[in-house]
């Protein structure tokens, strides 16, 4: 089950013609699958559109009553795969999942199911991880689209216009037998809006027909002659077909006075920070009427030359906004011009930057200096020369002062104390070469820990290591890999391949339950019950399975003794091949997410429950602060004292702390210091804890009135 | 006030018109989504058209987060909303943490004819401030004032403390700060409704939701008091402060100076301390407060007689010192005599850890309630180097004079032992160990203490003739050493090798200063890498041709 329910937002899902749909923009494009009569979606989670492969797990009722199959795909490529039910049947299709990192892995099935075309509508959603917020590498899904010759719809950033787009991608698809890519930013994906829904269509053929009715077709599958006429076809029919149904359809628009010196082409995502920018050069109002003509690309691959060139039609300069680099589209509107033999100039990346988000500083930026450039006369006078603003006293800097804040474990996190075992290993044994993966894990790279060399991508740690294995070695790699990566791609591409390769590093599978850093979806080796999904199959099987004889299985992660033994041991043993360590402890947050309600539950319910916090005593710590350089838990921070005698500030931790042990551990592993303390609550107590407790508390409190009789006792001390 | 037209209704002078720009930066976990929802909410009851983004994703894990919204009034057709804040183009931030209004402020979107900045003022630590072994927390008191002359409006009280305080979320106390702050034109009814309609923990988001509101109208005082830079309250790690633009509220009070703190016990006891408060008396007034501290301290850690023992090396300093140095010397060897004569044994952890007041802190900061029952785990590690510490000196250097002997112990001993203090055998146990207290003076650990205490005190007062600055400095190294077993060991390292530079700078006239700046490279970081580094240029100045 994902970190964050549905449940509730899915029934919009069921709204009919006319009635107003509010949500989120992923909701909305599921909305919109249901609307186009869809027959399968499939996909795998990861920002930024996790969510819609939660909203439709939550969904399955009602994808059910349709006769729609979903499936949440092991990888991206089993989800592109997964389109070619609609290479022979007329069934719509959709795959969805985070770009670039998705479309790199998917881009073999890509390209298989590009080069024999489709039959049925295919879309694949990228969720393009772009710019801030984003947690990958910096790359465009457009280059994609062009090398296997998919078209790619960038819509402007309002739900009526992504809804738009998949309705018109699935019929694009068909008119030009072609799967077609639909790409949306981060937060276009989360952006909150409306639109006027229609009512959800059946399939006209559902993947059950298809199996009742097979088809085949040679000339479809990819193997020599079909795949040279496969080329010849893309060039010959497909893309003057999708040509042809994007001018006619007008899927690109054009805003703004018919004529004018100047125009900007933008990439639909790009608009409406343009529009913005123009508002703040007093040349657009609130509603985007604007007196520059503007020439959007709801589809920006193919490209469409007669549009483009008429656009062009008697101006003196065009400004090409399109982010990312390498700057394709502009590269291909400059060889229309000049083919075309006009003498319109065409500008972009001189004055918008070639890579990086464009925010709106370098939006307004970008404009103001195209438009000071070639339209001046459109600027007000304080736009074309502004005054210094800010004036008044300099603000100071602040970036000496302000502490970065990235992202790490979160409180109570089970993949804390493997870290923290892992940096006590290293000061018993020394410095390792080792290798991190993608996932929640890949914070180790970060303070307190700064584990962790490289990541090469998912599933890929141990594969990422392959190389250091060395006879001379006197040291081995450590690697880590998370459950989800491993399910993705790790038990072949890294375990596998350590197996048979006789790897001799160390192997650490961290084992939380969940595909917890993409909000917490189920996985083969779930502990928790699914009604759709089949659950509980032990990661330690798969790898024995796979061949490997060094296994240890840690079931409790936060037992950092036995953690930092076992690495030890891994580290230190004789044996030959593979060491896997499977660190199994469930993901905290959706732990307390799933226990929380029950808890508070019961207490109200008068059940006895016991509930753990830490705590620290203050005057026994001494503010060296060594608890948190191995640990970084955010409940666990450091508070000042009111007494010029501490110069430090002690440790402290706050009422966030959900028990979880690591402290304690640490502190014990360590050997740093006695000034933690668990404080168990047994709230609604037995007849025999209150007995216990009342005989416990006589004697104790003996004991402390004779010491404290014979002393002098200061009220604060 | 609230249903006045606000100034943001005016619209900017830019083509966007009546378009509000609102932007939250906030931790993840602090629950800035929820907020953001309920902001669309109550834009949309009061007619305005409102669209709200966010960043997702890991950033959520821990890191620093944004929410961005867009409004503006229904006139029947649908603006062009930006999906991100653009600079210098924010009218509101809400920032829910200091540091997070001062990252609003370097990235440029608290502007002073633009913005108005609401930011609670507690601190979440960064990792980054909380690894390093001395203090590594940022400067509130410098974002404060930067606040001040970046924004338009500056609002900033501790709001988690009233959120916790009702048992609610951050979220809830920042929405009523955002009301009460009346920048928005919408009624706080419109708010509370919106609370209302969203159903979970409506009690005390509401509450929570007034108490920001009082707050943002300047009603806060007892969580809210200015910040004076450098000041302990500005060190605090929760403090709280509102801008002279809203509220302000007395001054955190001073913990007891002069008068003494409140104490109880035998009268012969009793006597002996008025006896040693009376010496107290007799010091210049600038002493009394910290040596009245540390003699409650050594006298707590052992008896009256270690306060004469106190009091007699304090006056040692005294008797050197000079009003015209404003007594510094005396003050700080008040306090380190003090520190180090209050060395962390087995002794003391299992005093303090027995007391009755230590119970009650433990049920005080869980939160025990009720009939609920507490049960306390301790966690000890015990190795042969506390062992022989805590034996009668002889046997103690009998046992450490022989490793094999001292190894077949540590075998026994040294392993993690967690002691159930709620339980009669653990409470016992300790209870024990912090009953030879009487005999302290004679065991090992003492011996050692006390000697290295009088190799640095002595070189301190010796230096006070040649230079008085050093001589501070000197005692102010003390300060390095701290933790236990390893990292005790590691703090002593530092504490001799900042004291080994003394050869390399007694003479010159900056000497003070340079064991001031090797001190602190000392708490920089865990091995003193920046120890050693500025070990190496001190090593270089006697070099350089005076």
């Amino acid at each position: 089950m994902a970190e964050r329910s549905f449940a509730k937002e899915v029934e919009k899902l069921r709204l009919g013609d006319g009635e107003e749909f509010a949500g989120e923009g992923i909701l909305a494009i599921t909305k919109a699958l249901l609307q186009c009569g869809v027959g399968y979606v499939g996909g795998y989670q990861g920002a930024p559109i996790s969510h819609l492969m939660d909203v439709l797990a939550d969904a399955q009722d009602i994808l059910g009553e349709l006769g729609v199959h979903f499936e949440a795909s092991a990888s991206e490529a089993t989800a592109t795969a997964m389109l070619a039910a609609s290479v022979h049947y007329p069934i719509r299709g959709a795959a969805t999942f985070k770009s670039t990192v998705g479309t790199n892995v998917a881009s073999d099935a890509l390209a298989n199911l590009a080069s024999g075309g489709v039959t049925g509508g295919a879309l694949i959603i990228v969720g393009e991880d772009y710019g801030e917020g984003s947690s990958i590498m910096q790359e465009r899904s457009h280059a994609f689209a062009m090398k296997s010759q998919v078209w790619l719809l960038d819509p402007r950033p309002n739900l009526p216009s992504i809804v738009k787009a998949v309705e018109d991608g699935f019929e694009l698809s068909e008119v030009s037998n072609t799967p077609v890519m639909l790409e949306v930013r981060i937060r276009c994906c989360h952006v909150h809006g409306k639109f006027i829904a229609k009512d959800n269509k059946r399939p006209a053929m559902t993947v059950a027909d298809a199996l009742d009715s097979p088809r085949r077709d040679t000339g479809r599958i990819v193997l020599p002659p079909a795949s040279f006429l496969h080329e010849k076809e893309k060039i010959s029919k497909r893309w003057p077909a999708a040509v042809d149904f994007i001018r006619s359809r007008k899927i690109n628009e054009f805003f703004g006075p018919d004529h004018g010196s100047v125009g900007i082409v933008m990439q639909g995502g790009m608009y409406n920070a343009v529009i913005r920018a123009l508002q703040r050069l007093g040349l657009a109002d609130t509603y985007g009427e604007t007196d520059i003509p503007l020439y959007v690309l709801n589809a920006v691959y193919p490209l469409i030359d007669d549009e483009f060139l008429s656009f062009c039609e008697g101006k003196d300069a065009v400004l090409i906004v399109e982010e990312g680099q390498p700057n394709y589209i502009e590269q291909a509107f400059a060889s229309m011009l000049h083919k075309a033999g006009r003498g319109t100039r065409l500008v972009g990346k001189e004055h918008l930057p070639m890579a990086g988000e464009y925010t709106g500083q370098v939006m307004l930026d970008g404009l103001g200096s195209f438009l000071r450039a070639e339209a001046p006369f459109l600027l007000s006078s304080e736009v074309r020369a502004p005054n210094k603003t800010g004036q008044g006293e300099e603000i100071p800097d602040l970036t000496r002062v302000v502490p970065g804040r990235p992202p790490g474990f979160c409180i109570g996190c089970p993949e804390r104390p493997i870290f923290a075992a892992t940096k006590l290993v290293e000061q018993e044994l020394g410095k390792h070469h080792i290798a991190s993966d993608i996932g929640c894990h890949l914070f180790s790279i970060m303070p307190p820990f700064e584990l962790g060399a490289t990541t090469m991508g998912y599933g890929l740690g141990p594969a990422s290591a392959s190389a250091f294995n060395s006879p001379d070695a006197k040291r081995r790699s450590i690697s880590f890999v998370g459950d989800g990566g491993f399910w993705h791609n790790g038990l072949t591409s890294s375990i596998g391949n350590a197996v048979f390769n006789k790897n001799d590093g160390v192997i650490v599978i961290v084992d939380n339950f969940y595909s917890a850093a993409t909000g917490g979806q189920d996985i083969l080796s779930s502990r928790a019950g699914n009604k759709t999904k089949s659950t509980k199959h032990p990661i330690s099987k798969a790898v024995e399975g796979m061949g490997v004889k060094w296994l240890r299985h840690i079931d409790r992660t936060y037992d950092v003794g036995k953690m930092q033994e076992t690495l030890r041991e891994a580290l230190t043993t004789d044996e030959k091949g593979p060491k896997v360590i499977v660190a199994s402890s469930e993901c905290m947050l959706n732990r307390q997410r799933r226990e929380k309600p029950l808890v508070d539950k019961a207490i109200k319910g008068g059940e006895r429950v016991v509930k753990p916090k830490f705590g620290v005593d203050e005057d026994i710590c001494t503010g060296d602060h060594a608890c948190m350089r191995l640990s970084g838990c955010p409940s666990l921070s450091v508070k000042s004292l009111d007494d010029p005698l501490r110069d430090d500030p002690v440790a402290h931790i706050d009422q966030n702390c959900v028990g979880c042990g690591n402290c304690g551990e640490v502190a014990d592993a360590a050997i740093l210091c006695p000034s933690f303390y668990r404080a168990d609550v047994v709230h609604n107590p037995s007849r025999w804890d209150r007995f216990l407790e009342s005989v416990r508390g006589a004697v104790i409190g003996f004991l402390q009135r004779q010491r404290e009789g014979r002393r002098l006792n200061f009220a604060d001390a | 006030m609230l249903d006045a037209v606000s100034p943001l209704q005016a619209g900017s002078a830019d083509g966007d018109g009546g378009v509000i720009k609102l932007a939250i930066l906030a931790v993840g976990g602090q629950g800035g989504g929820v907020l953001a929802d309920w902001i669309v909410d109550v834009a949309e009851r009061n007619g305005f058209l409102a669209q709200s983004t966010s960043v997702a994703g890991v950033a959520q894990r821990t890191g620093a987060t944004i929410y961005y919204i867009e409004m503006c009034r229904d006139a029947g057709r649908m603006p062009i909303f930006a999906l991100s804040p653009s600079q210098g183009d924010v009218d509101i931030l809400i920032a829910a943490e200091l540091m997070e209004a001062g990252r609003a402020i370097m990235r440029g979107f608290v502007t002073p004819e633009k913005t108005t900045l609401i930011a609670s003022s507690h601190r979440i630590a960064a990792v980054s401030e909380k690894i390093e072994p001395g203090d590594g927390r940022a400067s509130s008191a410098k974002v404060h004032e930067t606040a001040e002359l970046a924004s338009k409006r500056f609002i900033a009280f501790d709001m988690e403390k009233i959120a916790v305080e009702n048992g609610s979320m951050i979220s809830a106390s920042l929405l009523g700060a955002l009301a009460g702050s009346g920048v928005l034109p919408f009624p706080r009814e419109t708010y509370e409704k919106t609370i209302l309609a969203s159903g979970r923990g409506v009690k005390a988001s509401l509450a929570a939701f007034a108490g920001g509101f009082e707050g943002a109208r300047g009603g806060v005082s007892s969580v809210a008091r200015p910040v004076v830079p450098g000041s302990p309250a500005d060190k605090a790690a929760e403090h709280s402060s509102v801008s002279s633009a809203t509220a302000t509220g007395p001054a955190e009070p001073t913990p007891d100076a002069g008068e003494g703190p409140h104490v109880d016990g035998p009268r012969k006891l009793l006597a002996g301390w008025q006896e040693l408060t009376a010496r107290i008396e007799e010091l210049p007034p600038a002493i009394r407060d910290m040596a009245l501290r540390g003699l409650r301290k050594v006298v707590d850690f052992q008896d009256t007689r270690y306060g004469v023992e106190y009091l007699d090396r304090l006056d040692r300093a005294v008797a050197i010192d000079a009003e015209e140095h404003g007594y510094g010397l005396s003050i700080a060897a008040a306090k380190h005599l003090a520190n180090a004569m209050c060395y962390d044994d087995m002794i003391r952890v299992a005093d303090l850890k027995t007391r009755s007041t230590r119970g009650a802190r433990v049920r005080r900061e869980v939160g025990v309630q009720g009939d609920a029952i507490l049960q306390t785990t301790e966690y000890f590690h015990p190795r042969v180097e506390e062992f022989s510490g805590a034996m009668p000196a002889g046997i103690g250097r009998y046992i450490e004079s022989r490793p094999k002997l001292a190894a077949f112990i540590d075998r026994r001993i040294n392993r993690g032992r967690r002691i159930r203090t709620d339980s009669f055998s653990g409470f016992a146990a300790l209870w024990l160990v912090g009953g030879m207290r009487r005999w302290r003076r004679a065991l090992l650990r003492h011996q050692v203490e006390q000697a290295h205490l009088d190799r640095w005190y002595d070189l301190a007062l010796n230096t006070v003739a040649e230079d008085y600055a050093l001589a501070v400095e000197i005692l102010n190294t003390r300060r390095l050493i701290k933790g236990y077993s390893d990292t005790h060991v590691r703090a002593q390292s530092k504490f001799d090798r900042v004291l080994s530079a003394l050869p390399m700078l007694t003479g010159r006239a900056d000497a003070a200063d340079w064991l001031r700046r090797l001190r602190e490279a000392a708490l920089k970081d865990e091995k003193g890498d920046m120890l050693d580094g500025a070990l190496k240029t001190v090593a270089t100045l006697g070099q350089e041709p005076d």
